[in-house]
Formats: C-alpha cells, structure tokens, sequence
C-alpha cells in the first residue's frame, strides 16, 4: 500500500451527541492511525465553522467519526453529499436504516437472521394506555429478564436489563431520558460477540468475531470504556461453525441494510448457537477498548493501513459516481 | 460451548498494567454521567455544572504587568526552586489576608500549597490511614471526597438544616462512633458560603461546633475558600479564629485571583505543619515559586481588595439573576437554597425525583448541572442538583434555568407516566457523577 503524503483528510469527531466523549477518542485514533501512513490530517468538531471552512478549503477525503445523533443518523453525510465530498462509510439512507434500531432489526429479520423478540413504544403509548397495563402486557409476553434500550443511540447509554416488575419503571425512566422511544426486547442468555465487516474494494469482508465477557451482568458504558473491567477473546471462543454463520449472518447485514466500508454488528449466540442479531453500527467505536480495532488485529491487519485504504476506496467510489 | 480447535485463545482486558494497580484505584472507572459532562463545554450547552471562578472581571492588563513586574524584580527567584512551606513574603501576606477573617497566625503557621486541593491531599495524607474514619457534612465539597476515597477514609456524613452543618446531627454522629469504638481523625467542614448548598454558618452555629468537637477532642479541617465573596461585603470570622490549636484553616486564592495560578494555603498548628512541610515536599518539592510571586507582587502592587469587590457584584448580579429564575421557572415541589456569597445554589427537585436520571434529558435540552449524588460519598443526594452561577452572563444563567424547568417538567410528566415518584433507586458511586475541574 502506498504512502501518499499529499492526501488530506478530515476526520470529523465530537458533536453534541451524549457520546461526544467516544466519538472524540475514535477520532484522535482515526487520525494518528492516518498520520501514521503520511496523510495530512486534520480533526474536526460538529460547529458553524465546520461547512464553510469544508467549502473553503475541500479535503481530499472527509472520516465522519461522531457517534450518536447527526452522526450517525445519516444527517451529517446528507449535508457532505450536498457538498459533492466524498467521505468514508454508509449512505445517508443505510445510516437512517441502520440508527433506528427497530427498524434494522425489522430488515434483518426478514432475511432469515433471528433477532430478540420486541416491542417498540414511544413515552406517549404508555401515558396513553397506561404504564401499567403496557408493562404487564409486555411481562406476559416476554418474561423476565427484559432489555431496555432506547430506540436509537449507542454506547449501552439509557440500556438496562430488568429482572423484575419493580424494576420496570426506573428502567423505562432512564432509557426515556436518552430517546422518545423505547425497545424492549426479550433478554437472550448466551454469548455476546461483536462482527465487524470491513470493504477495502474487494467487497465486504467479515473480520474475526471478537468475544465480549464483562466482569458485571452486561456490556454497559462502564465496561464499554474502562480498560480491565471486559475481557475480550479475539478470535471468539466459538465453534468454526457458529463462527462462520455469524460471520454470513454479519455480512447479510452490512449488505441488506447498504452499508458501506465499514460497519459493526453485534450478535447473542444463544444456548442453540444461534446467532441472534442486537445491532448495527454505521461509525463503530474506534477507542483504544473498541471492539473494531481488537477485530482488526486479529485479522493480521493494521489499523493504518486499513483506514487508508478505507479512505482511498471512498475517493475511488466518489470519483466513478462524479 | 466449545472452542473451535485446539486452546483457546487467551482473553485480553486491553491494560497489561491491570495487576499491578492499588486497590484505592478499584472505584475509578468510566461513567457514563461523567461522559456527559464532555457535551456540557461546547457552548451550544448552558453549563451550570463547572465551578470555574468569572477570570472576565480580572483585567489581563493588570495580571501582564504584575508578571512582567514580578520578573523585573524578582525573575531569578521565580524561576527557581523554592521553600517547602512557600516564599517568606507570600507567607507574611497570606496573614494578612486571613486576618480579615480573625486568625492572626505567624507566617510559619502557613505552608503554601498547589491550590488548597493539595492541602486537603496532604492533611489526609498524614492524618488518615486506610479504614479511618473522618465526618464531612451532608452534601460536601466533591474535591475533599475525591481525596478522602483515595486515601481509603471512611466518611460518615452529618446532616445539614439551613444554617449548616447541623450540631445535634454532629453530636449524634461522634456518639455512634464512640459507641463502635471510633474515633473520627477530623471534621471536615465548609462554614462559608458552602460548596455545593451555598449556606453559611451563623457565628453562633461555629461556635457550637468548634465546642463540640473541642468536647470530643476531633480536629476541625475549615476550607474556606469563599470566604471573602459575601455579596453584603461582610466577611464572617473564621472558626479558626477561635482556636489555633484544634482547627486547619484552608485557603486559597483560585477565587479571589485566578484558579489557574494555582496557589492555596494551610494555616496548621506547629506540630501538624511540620509533618504537611515534609509531606508537600516528598509531593511537589515546592509550590510553583512563579505563581507565588506572581501574586506577592499583585498583593503587593495592586488594590486587590477593590478586585474581590469587583468579583462580588459579578457573583452576586449572577446569583440573583440565577435566584429571579429558578422563581420564574421551577415547577412546583421544588425548592432551592439563596446563597448569601460563593458560587452554587443547591437545588432540591420535587419528591422523588432523581438528578442523575435526569441529566441525559437536560444535555439534550442543552443545559448542564452536577447530580446531588456528586456531593455525598454513598450514592444519595439523588434528589439534588447543583447549579453554579460562577461563570455564565446573566441572560445565559436565565436562559439555562429556562431550559432546566422544561426538563423537570418533562421529566415529572414521564415519572408520573411510570408511578416512579417516590420509588426507591438504586444506589450509585458518587464518583462519576462530576465534571472534571475544566468544564464550564
């Protein structure tokens, strides 16, 4: 791969997402890893200034980093779409496909992929019809234990798992104060692993499953971002078989739902070694405790080179579609 | 379920130092309350959260030429290493200045720190072994429980009413100890203008509690860095002024200079101040001799009395436009506390409701504040928030209230939802409910 020294990027990372924090840290790794291959890099945070000085002074290419809303809600691609730069990763379309969890995991289930029953509710079905009812019906349906997660956002911001009624309300509580709308989905026991898929050119390609065993019952913030507190296998403790169905179950996803470069999905292996689809992510954390990184070395591959030949391919694909 | 082949790979924690850390480092993880704080400096986002002192009213021409005169006149000084307890010239008007609070120390008595942070560190650092007891009021200072739980102290809270800490609460509390056998190394106490409940102990009140702690033979730690930011310009008598042998006074001039000079004080009786010397010595060597003499020279030059006026009408224009709003704003059930000097006005939201929860709905709404669970060292305070009025204009502060009223509204609406108002919560660790020092 060849060093290009008068290649500049931006890598746009910050926002006012309630994961500013994350996406800060994947862009300060995004662009050493550039630096490292000789690109002339420059950070970039979500403000007024950002569009006039892009329209001012165009990059080569553009790495959105920001996590959460406008970040990964496909409005910031909307806008650099709208500016004719090219830029790294999914569409707008994909991104607002893949942001709205219900709505991927409805996707993704209509390819045969099983994912966690749920049940998506907004604040207002539950004033309406009535807390309790709601929460009832939902106890009946699924039993306990529950996940609750805000429909859009990441991180496990907002994200608990509920084991008994009384714990219901604080749950829905919490998760409301993160997003409008709340999924709740059936807990599934087994073992959690992240797939990342990675399309340098040649089509996408899914990277080795990497393990997730936190020391508390769930992969929350805490764990997410705190060196030490998860323990993570790359490759997974996993058969090669349920290896590679997860591995076809990744690549089904980053396909159906259009993503593009590079993306993140996060499955349950249950007790059948079933692979059992929780998410997708258009911007995935690349902290230095992110699960794509850890995937990208255990692949054999470098961080670096990867993001380079990431960005040359989005300027590759910009260039056939001007 | 089994491996693919042969072993198994080995698990990674991504830290190859994991092993080797203290175990007073268990406690410091991520949070995701304090990830929220990272939103709170953009300035989208009213911060009402950062305790960050208004440097606007310091004239920068004043504080250039203070500098450019300090290095004039004493620059070989400066820029060198310097006394363990701090310059002589330094020392000297350090006693001057608290004697304006009543304490007439000698400038031995005084040991120059790096902002009195340090001094807290290294109070607890002789005084306090692992599983120690010590009494902070009920809610205290963020910083001295951030030291305390790194020294591994036990920290029993003692109740506050509207004048303080309380002494009946106080008086129970050593009896308990006593009765298992404890013995509290010190009182930690804020009379002043107290951070996070902006209350004030009335002369009496102080009194009362130097007693009682007198009675019980309990040293008193006083920190007492806005005592001179009383908006009437009244400037309450120190509890050290009372006893020099039961009582460290902690100072600092973050307030009423610049918190970026990084300059406090302890004022000690001889015994303590000898072993807090060696002890600021193995820690930092020296105070920084060119903050120390960039301020002697300000002391020295400028009317720095007139300053700290000025920083009282910007304190208090602030805190009445913070106090008119939350009047203007609040929903009912809710109450507030109306802070006579300092920075913060403490916010009790209506029954059952949980500032932690709520913080991710106010950054939403781009306003800021710290969860009351900051303030307390076992998870409560869940009811509480803090405001700071320090650094914002007024129209922002008003403009931040605002916004604050509609998520509290927002928020009681979806408790009301959920029949969770009253509803017991789990506890939390109060140490990711904070802002780092620079969030505004």
């Amino acid at each position: 791969m060849s060093t290009h020294s008068a290649l500049r990027v931006v890598v746009l990372a910050g926002g006012l997402s309630h994961e500013r924090d994350v996406s800060v840290r994947s862009g300060r790794r995004i662009s050493e890893a550039l630096r490292n291959r000789g690109v002339d890099v420059d950070e970039r945070d979500m403000d007024i200034d950002l569009l006039p000085s892009l329209i001012a002074d165009p990059p080569d290419c553009i790495f959105p980093m920001f996590h959460g809303a406008a970040g990964e809600d496909g409005a910031i691609r909307d806008v650099l779409d709208l500016l004719k730069l090219p830029y790294v990763g999914s569409n707008p379309e994909a991104c607002r496909l893949t942001y709205d969890k219900p709505l991927a995991k409805t996707i993704v289930a209509r390819t045969g992929i099983f994912t966690p029953e749920m049940v998506v509710l907004p604040h207002e079905a539950f004033r309406e019809l009535g807390a309790g009812a709601v929460l009832d019906a939902v106890e009946k349906a699924f039993g306990f234990p529950l996940v609750i997660k805000p429909s859009k956002g990441g991180s496990a911001l907002g994200v608990s798992i509920v084991h008994t009624a009384a714990e219901l309300p604080t749950a829905m509580v919490s998760c409301f104060s993160y997003a409008d709308c709340a999924v709740i989905e059936r807990y599934i026991a087994g073992t959690e692993v992240a797939v990342s898929v990675i399309d340098l050119g040649d089509g996408p390609v899914a990277l080795p499953a990497v393990e997730i065993v936190p020391d508390g019952e769930f992969y929350d913030y805490n764990a997410r971002y705190t060196a030490g507190l998860t323990e993570f296998f790359a490759p997974a403790r996993i058969t090669d078989d349920v290896s590679q169905r997860v591995a076809e179950a990744a690549l089904t996803v980053h396909t159906i739902l259009g993503l593009t470069g590079f993306s993140r999905s996060d499955f349950i292996i249950d007790g059948e070694g079933v692979p059992q689809f929780i998410e997708a992510n258009v911007a995935p954390g690349m902290t230095e405790t992110s699960l794509l990184p850890q995937a990208i070395e255990a692949a054999g591959l470098d961080l670096s080179e990867v993001c380079l030949a990431l960005v040359n391919d989005a300027i590759e694909a910009h260039s056939a579609q001007a | 379920m089994a491996p693919p082949s042969g072993e198994s790979p080995l698990g990674n924690r991504l830290d190859p130092h994991l092993a080797r850390y203290a175990k007073r480092t268990h406690g410091m993880t991520a949070s995701e309350i304090r990830s929220l704080f990272a939103v709170a400096s953009r300035p989208e986002v009213v911060s009402l959260a950062g305790g960050m002192p208004n440097i606007a009213a310091l004239s920068m021409e004043t504080v250039s030429s203070t500098v450019a005169n300090m290095l004039a006149t004493r620059g070989q000084v400066a820029l060198q290493y310097g006394s363990g307890n701090g310059d002589q010239r330094l020392r000297e008007q350090i006693c001057e200045m608290v004697g304006l609070q009543g304490i007439a120390p000698h400038p031995d008595d005084v040991i120059v720190t790096v902002g009195s942070q340090m001094a807290l560190d290294l109070i607890t650092r002789i005084f306090c072994d692992p599983g120690d007891v010590i009494i902070a009021e009920a809610p205290s200072y963020v910083g001295a429980l951030g030291v305390f739980r790194a020294y591994q102290v036990d920290v029993e809270h003692v109740a506050m009413d509207e004048h303080g800490l309380n002494p009946e609460a106080l008086r129970e509390t050593l009896k308990t100890l006593a009765a298992q056998g404890k013995t509290p190394k010190f009182v930690y106490t804020i009379p002043t203008f107290h951070n996070p409940a902006g209350l004030s102990q009335p002369q009496d009140r102080r009194m009362e509690i130097l007693q009682i702690c007198q009675s019980a033979g309990v040293l008193i730690i006083e920190d007492d860095p806005y005592g001179l930011l009383g908006f009437d310009g009244h400037i309450p008598q120190a509890i050290r002024s009372h006893d020099s042998d039961g009582v460290i006074y902690l100072g600092s001039f973050s307030k009423t200079f610049a918190a970026g000079i990084r300059v406090g004080w302890a004022v000690a009786p001889h015994g303590v101040r000898e072993k807090l010397t060696l002890a600021a010595e193995s820690a930092v060597l020296c105070p920084p001799a060119f903050s120390q003499l960039t301020i002697s020279t300000y002391l020295d030059t400028q009317p720095w009395m007139d300053q700290i006026k000025i920083f009282r009408e910007v304190y208090r224009e602030r805190r009445d436009a913070t106090l008119e709003a939350l009047t203007q704003y609040m929903p009912e059930g809710t109450t507030w506390t109306h802070p006579t000097g300092g920075f913060y006005v403490w916010v009790t939201l209506p029954e059952g409701m949980d500032g932690t929860a709520m913080l991710p709905r106010a950054v939403t709404a781009r306003v800021a504040y710290v969860p009351g669970t900051a303030f307390y060292i076992n998870g409560d305070g869940r009811q509480s928030i803090r405001l700071s009025y320090s650094f914002p204009e007024p129209d922002r502060i008003r403009e931040g209230v605002r916004r604050l009223g509609g998520v509290i509204n927002e928020e009681l609406k979806l408790m009301h939802t959920f029949g969770t108002l009253g509803a017991a919560r789990p506890s939390v660790s109060s140490q990711g409910s904070t802002p780092g020092p620079d969030v505004v």
